[in-house]
């Protein structure tokens, strides 16, 4: 190996490094409890005594797990918003050539160029009146015009990269066009649209201005985090941080394959 | 029924959400910010402006957008050429690099807290190096350019990612025998990069910008989480005057500032970093 490669290859694990580390660090924190937290100097490892006991306590900090649990509900739901809004829209700019479409599409990318959760500010009193305030759909109807777009773009990508002979032989052979959707085209865009909706859920999950605006007592993990930093102990803060990351991490672990293609695409 | 209006169909239910939750709102915002007890007056923004954490707030934007968004742009760059001559696991490698992609600014600055706080891992580090001999306080009101460096920090950790995943899917857009026939032409591997590949990836370096700027100017949980109130931004100014003054009119005048630079920004990357329509 040439001294050029070993360089290289340093680089490579630093940068590898300065992306893991402070996750591991941040898990310490987590696992480690109060104990782990207040002592100096710190450990870079695990605590020898790491036992179910510490585990149970993190496990127990009541106000990260309630407010997790209305965080995975506003995901799943703007999860949901988005493919069923985002997917039609994407064939209809796929498959048809109409009036408007170069404009719809504009529009869809005009969103990007906007600091959209800020416009949750004025959204409160419209909430308040339909009873949307302080409700996980509330805050995923506000996530979904997050999420909306990238789902549209991305969507559209995907079914310009399917065939359309091959929808169309669906119809030779007897399909309506609904069943032709449903049986050709909807199978071969499944994996692309699961990664849409696994983004959809990253976007929600990890919203905190709009989710912190639009409730009070129930309150999403990040908002609930953002509302005790300055009197919650550390331990619950780093545990409310590491409890955050897990999902990312494996998300993007799902969706690695696709990232780029889908990144690729979504910004011509 | 006639297919002419299918994809209308298709696309009317997306348009009618973003108007209820894009444009109704962002009308409403500007409503909001230039009017104070129902009258069309400019009282909001003379709170905002004559409130004393404002110029900080406008002064610390640009600061972290200005250092942060071209370091990350510069690193980026060099991780996706790195990525070009990684032989086995590349894979691994993007994925590890990638997975702050998936990280909320509000976790990244705890993350960053549990590594610079008094008795963090950083301050560990310098006691066995003999630098400290006790803990330290970086994150104070008295230490306002640690305090900067490590929110600039943070940034890069976590948002480096989301430039790097456009650059990477714009490298593998690239034909490879233009980077092939600048070798046959004898280009040493500089020329190669900033004559053949940084011209061809132009659009993408131009969404990324777009898109990392005006999340920049965004931020506020990293902020608030890291400095506390000591280190007052847009955002977390708008969020204050909501949640805490209960003023939506002055909330909403920065709501608008913020609106307002984030444009700014978009067109003048659009026009800095057009494409000249022969190269299309």
């Amino acid at each position: 190996m040439t001294l050029r490669r070993a360089v290289f290859i340093t680089g490579i694990v630093v940068l590898c490094a300065w992306t893991l580390v402070p996750i591991y660090l941040i898990a310490l924190g987590a696992v480690g409890g109060r104990t782990v937290v207040n002592s100096w100097p710190k450990l870079f490892l695990p605590p020898a005594d790491l036992s179910l006991a510490t585990i149970r306590d993190f496990l127990d900090i009541a106000g990260v797990w309630s407010s997790a649990l209305y965080s995975v509900e506003a995901a799943v739901l703007c999860m949901a918003f988005s493919i069923l809004l985002g997917v039609p829209a994407g064939y209809a700019l796929a498959r048809f050539a109409f009036t408007g479409a170069t404009a719809y599409r504009l529009l869809v990318l005009l969103t990007r160029a906007f600091p959209v959760a800020i416009l949750a500010l004025p959204l409160t009193v419209g909430f308040i009146r339909l009873g949307l305030y302080d409700t996980p759909l509330g805050v995923s109807l506000m996530h979904t015009a997050l999420a909306l777009p990238f789902a549209v773009l991305v969507s559209a990508s995907l079914f310009q990269a399917i065939p359309r002979e091959l929808e169309e032989a669906a119809w030779v052979f007897g399909c309506s066009p609904v069943g032709g959707f449903l049986r050709v085209v909807l199978p071969l865009a499944l994996p692309g649209i699961a990664a849409t909706a696994i983004f959809a859920f990253v976007i929600s999950w990890n919203e905190v201005f709009a989710a912190s605006v639009l409730t009070v007592r129930h309150k999403t993990l990040t908002a609930y985090l953002l509302s005790v930093l300055s009197e919650s102990p550390p331990h619950v803060q780093f545990a409310g941080g590491f409890v955050l990351i897990i999902p990312s991490v494996l998300f993007i672990f799902l969706v690695r394959k696709r990232l780029f293609s889908m990144w690729g695409i979504a910004n011509r | 029924m006639n297919a002419r209006f299918i994809p209308y169909l298709l696309i009317a239910p997306s348009l009618g959400f973003l108007t209820v939750l894009f444009f109704v709102p962002l009308v409403q915002t500007i409503a909001l910010a230039f009017q104070a007890d129902g009258i069309w007056s400019a009282a909001n923004f003379a709170r905002m402006a004559g409130d004393l954490d404002f110029t900080d707030a406008v002064v610390n934007t640009f600061e972290i957008v200005i250092i942060v968004v071209p370091l990350q742009l510069l690193l980026a760059l060099a991780m996706a050429m790195m990525l070009q001559h990684v032989r086995g696991g590349r894979d691994i490698v993007l994925w590890i690099w990638s997975i702050p992609l998936g990280i909320s600014d509000l976790a990244a600055g705890l993350v960053w807290l549990a590594i610079l706080t008094d008795k963090g891992y950083l301050n560990t580090i310098l006691l066995h190096l003999g630098v400290l001999s006790g803990p330290r306080s970086w994150l104070s009101y008295e230490t306002p350019v640690t305090l900067l460096s490590a929110i600039v920090v943070a940034e890069l950790w976590r948002a480096t990612a989301i430039v790097l995943v456009i650059l990477v899917a714009g490298v593998q857009l690239i034909p490879k025998e233009y980077g092939e026939a600048a070798d046959v032409f004898g280009a040493t591997p500089w020329q190669r990069f900033t004559r053949v590949t940084l011209p061809l990836l132009k659009p993408s370096i131009q969404t990324a910008l777009i898109l990392r700027t005006v999340l920049a100017f965004e931020m506020f949980a990293i902020v608030l989480s890291i400095g506390g109130r000591n280190f007052p931004v847009l955002v977390s100014e708008a969020f204050n005057w909501q949640y805490n003054q209960q003023d939506f009119g002055v909330a909403a005048a920065y709501a608008v500032i913020v609106m307002g630079v984030s444009l700014a920004a978009t067109l003048i990357y659009l026009w800095a970093l057009r494409t000249p329509a022969a190269q299309r």
